[in-house]
């Protein structure tokens, strides 16, 4: 039996109640669906302590769509995601991360600002995220300021929030989508439910003519953090999907990613895996 | 613990109104075991296997991982209320006349999981029906069964 009376719940009705609780306990820690927190609580390693639900905040709920673009409440959850009609027709890969994140039960619970807030390597939104170039509102009882989220993850398990915030919103910019746009998710694991990846892809990408007008490519699972790679957007930028700009980009993933042995994979597979996803991603048929 | 930690929780429970006392971060899972309800099982304790699976306010959960505090004011569903009085339910006898159960352990979840899905959807196809159950592991059937299980009860509902 886990010792519970080494933690405090406690939950607050608003929004500012939970700011309000956050600064006072310095130390004290967001608790949003549960569904890593909870089983971190089970494994033992759970750090002891204070925690505020966040459940009972509406303002950190709804996906509001807006002329800037479309605003996520950080508690929303993965099923949330799935049935939003915005986000299946503008931003397809977050349906795509949400689809294949656990399964229903799960899907049910956790929340995009929880899958971020608790920012493992592994995580399947936030390659979607860094593609649609996200921008996260963080809150503490000071104020509130805008991050944009390719800055946010700063080393393994370590972000930007600062002591007493919490991610309040996740907003993503007004895409212009043509005939010529193409959305990529691909994630690879053990089974199409309940795996952690071995590697995540996530690639947007606007041709105007045979030459790429804009790509944006980000990986999970291959570096400490998730990345967006800028070395193979820049092969990319301007050219044509030849062979020789297929193998630039290519070579250039590789120089921008730095895959690990683990329990799930080791470096050399998710190395091949991901750059088999980008010639996939770029419509590469060979 | 001490007395202050102990927070009493106001939900139903299978439609009856219910105090379940506990720390606020217990699992709803120890919480549910603790009152009686020992149909809901632990598994894996961590969210992958699906044994612990509840409904609370008609969405499937693990219970495992949903701390006590966030029932309050809730409908929480097991598979002791799926069943009406003596009649069992369409999926469960499914489950019943087409094998769907072996040492039983995944079955209540298994249930759940069914039973969710089809109150979403009347009509699900085979894929629905693997991507709705896909976080339930069953150690002993090799799963087709219980697969067969859920389209016979969505033939017998009048699909």
């Amino acid at each position: 039996m886990i010792p519970l009376d080494r933690y405090e719940l406690v939950t607050p009705r608003t929004l500012s109640e939970a700011l309000e609780e956050l600064a006072a306990f310095p130390g004290s820690r967001p608790l949003a669906g549960g569904t890593d927190l909870m089983v971190a609580l089970e494994a033992g390693t759970l750090a002891a302590g204070r925690y505020v639900s966040l459940l009972g905040c509406p303002e950190l709920r709804g996906i509001d769509v807006t002329s800037d673009g479309v605003s996520l409440g950080a508690l929303t959850t993965y099923t949330e995601i799935r049935r939003s009609r915005v986000l299946q027709s503008d931003y397809p890969m977050l349906i795509a991360a949400a689809s294949e994140t656990g399964g229903v039960a799960t899907q049910n619970r956790g929340t995009v600002g929880g899958n971020i807030a608790n920012a493992s390597p592994a995580a399947d939104t936030p390659p979607a995220l860094l593609a649609y170039d996200a921008s996260l509102e963080l809150m503490s009882s000071e104020g509130t300021r805008m991050v944009p989220y390719v800055h946010f993850h700063r080393g393994y398990k370590k972000t930007d929030l600062q002591p007493g915030e919490l991610i309040a919103r996740i907003h993503l910019p007004r895409r212009s989508l043509s005939r010529a746009s193409r959305d990529y998710y691909r994630k690879v694991g053990t089974r199409r439910a309940q795996a952690i990846s071995k590697v995540c892809f996530a690639g947007t990408i606007r041709l105007e003519g045979d030459r790429v007008q804009d790509v944006r490519i980000a990986l999970g699972s291959v570096a400490p953090t998730a990345v967006r790679a800028t070395r193979a957007e820049a092969a990319l930028q301007g050219n044509a999907l030849t062979p020789a700009a297929l193998a630039a980009a290519e070579e250039a993933l590789v120089s921008e990613i730095a895959p690990i042995d683990d329990i799930r994979s080791t470096a050399l597979y998710r190395t091949r895996v991901a750059c088999n996803l980008l010639r996939e991603f770029l419509g590469d048929h060979e | 613990m001490p007395d202050a930690a102990i927070v009493r929780v106001t939900c139903t429970i299978n439609g009856r109104r219910t105090v379940l006392e506990g720390h606020p971060i217990e699992r709803l899972l120890d919480a549910l075991r603790h009152a009686g309800l020992t149909g809901t099982k632990e598994g894996c304790g961590e969210g992958e296997c699906g044994a612990c699976g509840v409904l609370v306010d008609g969405e499937l959960v693990n219970s495992c991982l949903m701390p006590l505090a966030h029932v309050e004011g809730r409908a929480v569903t097991t598979i002791e209320g799926v069943a009406s009085d003596e009649t069992l339910h369409a999926v469960q006898a499914a489950f019943v006349d087409c094998g769907g159960a072996q040492c039983g352990i995944c079955t209540p979840g298994m249930v759940l999981a069914a039973y969710d899905l089809l109150s979403r959807n009347q009509d699900p196809s085979d894929e629905d029906i693997r991507v709705a159950l896909a976080g339930n592991l069953c150690r002993c059937t090799g799963y087709q069964r219980i697969f067969a299980s859920v389209l016979e009860a969505c033939r017998r509902s009048g699909r």
